[in-house]
């Protein structure tokens, strides 16, 4: 046959008919099917080295974790048993006066085991229900939240209002000059045993340690 | 109106020079796109028209049935549509006077709203104008609901509207604190600790939204890219899906009209 390779009859009869179409014996993908699949491959590659890096850039913040917080917030005579003083604290740096919140510091009362030897306690004024400003009534001796109408007892726990657990509280300490500092939050049971930060609404102890499991971004339990 | 944009003929109905005829015939509609052109011939829609054959889309969009009994009720679709445009212009025009950073936002607001002119105006339509889009998207989704209009084959369409109102409350719930007084900040940390309290993610998802443990420097930016980038695109899209199965599915007729019988159908006949 001189002129094969010009023929129309279709292919030359030597070369045997692909069975099942496509398929040549002993291949098991067609090349059709290898230049699918790598075009695929090749474009998730380009998707995932855009997509990867950018979620992982949005999702930063949640393995950050909290730098020194540790800040003075007046002299250790500025503090009573008897009452709270309200200090202003940043606790969030950069940002102005939004980042600043309200603690009320007073000077341990030590018929409790849970104010510790360092003989201050600082409360947050971050109401356990879902985070609205508390404010401590000296008249009442109590703390009342304006959103939801939480209202907590003289050590913080929960006397009435939707709130799950007491207020959370700020580490402290003396410092060398005289003066109190209050470090990282934690919060606390309804027994007020310190535990692990959480958010507000959070209940705390139990089987609610699983439920809110513990994230880089929150400082562990002093 | 440009010739290729007019009402297409009823079926069997010939307008007098033979262009716009319903097109069931291949051969003739062929015909009488030359003929349209050679007659029509200049104009930007016909030249548009000959390149993209767009105006056969938009025909069929525009000149579509409605079934007999479509009333007001129906025009809370195409309502709440117009809202969502108003926002997203006003929107447009407020992103060039805010500054998305905590110790900025208030004071660019206070100057938008004061200073610049008609700014109370602008600001006051996206700000109402979210309210009224939501009153509309429920208004719309009752509407939908009580004439039946989820029964197949429009329960994607459905769906899709699902996601809509929950992409427009995310809208809603992020631009709520872009003004950055009081109200938006405390109104945003409330929300964000009711998200924490979600098993499990709650927490994760309450950090991935404020951006760290606390309600800090870099939420504001967090959401205001959520609530001019990210969810208006998914929203335009998810409109443009909507449409689509509106236009191509049809609307439906309101309950309380029945089906008319055929005037040639038998007579139903009681048997036993």
């Amino acid at each position: 046959m001189p002129d094969d390779g010009n023929s129309k009859q279709g292919p030359p009869e030597k070369l045997p008919k692909p069975d099942p179409a496509g398929y040549f014996e002993g291949e098991t993908m067609t090349r059709r099917g290898v230049f699918s699949a790598g075009a695929m491959a090749l474009g998730g590659a380009a998707g995932a080295v855009v997509l990867l890096p950018t979620i992982g850039f949005a999702l930063a913040p949640l393995f950050e974790e909290e730098g020194d917080t540790w800040q003075k917030v007046g002299p250790v005579e500025n503090f009573s048993e008897d009452t709270y003083t309200a200090v202003v604290i940043t606790a969030v740096p950069g940002i102005g006066e939004a980042g600043k919140t309200t603690a009320y510091v007073r000077r341990s009362r030590g018929d409790d085991q849970s104010e510790g030897e360092d003989g201050f306690v600082a409360i947050s004024t971050r109401c356990a229900h879902l985070g609205c400003p508390v404010r401590y009534v000296q008249a009442a001796g109590n703390f009342i939240c304006p959103c939801h109408g939480g209202v907590y007892d003289f050590d913080g726990k929960v006397i009435g209002g939707p709130p799950v657990r007491p207020l959370d509280r700020f580490q402290t300490r003396p410092s060398d000059d005289g003066q109190v500092e209050v470090g990282p939050r934690f919060s606390v049971t309804s027994q007020l045993d310190p535990v692990r930060t959480r958010d507000p609404g959070e209940f705390t102890g139990g089987v609610w340690d699983y439920v809110y499991p513990p994230r880089p971004s929150v400082p562990p339990a002093p | 109106m440009p010739n290729p944009l007019k009402r297409p003929s009823r079926p069997g109905e010939r307008s007098a020079n033979g262009a716009g005829a319903n097109g069931s015939n291949g051969a003739s509609r062929g015909a009488q796109g030359v003929e349209a052109a050679k007659e029509g011939g200049g104009g930007l829609v016909g030249w548009v028209d000959e390149r993209s054959g767009a105006t056969g889309f938009l025909t069929g969009m525009m000149f579509r049935k409605v079934p007999k009994g479509t009333n007001w009720f129906y025009t809370l679709g195409s309502a709440t549509l117009f809202a969502f445009t108003a926002q997203a212009i006003t929107g447009v025009f407020l992103a060039m006077y805010y500054t998305p950073s905590p110790t900025e936002a208030y004071e660019s607001i206070t100057h938008l709203t004061n200073d610049v002119w008609m700014g109370e105006f602008v600001r006051g339509m996206h700000k109402w104008g979210a309210t009224v889009m939501i009153c509309l998207i429920f208004l719309h989704m009752g509407r939908t609901f009580f004439f039946g209009a989820y029964k197949y084959p429009r329960e994607l369409n459905w769906v899709i509207g699902v996601v809509l109102l929950i992409l427009t409350l995310v809208m809603g719930l992020t631009g709520y604190l872009l003004p950055f007084d009081q109200r938006s900040y405390w109104a945003t940390v409330v929300a964000n600790n009711i998200t924490a309290t979600g098993p499990v993610v709650g927490p994760y998802l309450a950090d991935f939204l404020r951006a760290g443990p606390e309600v800090g420097a870099t939420t504001i930016q967090r959401f205001y890219a959520i609530h001019m980038l990210l969810v208006p695109g998914l929203i335009a899209a998810l409109i443009g899906a909507h449409m689509y199965l509106v236009v191509k599915l049809g609307t439906t007729a309101p309950p309380w009209l029945k089906a008319e019988r055929p005037k040639n159908a038998r007579k139903k006949t009681e048997v036993g």
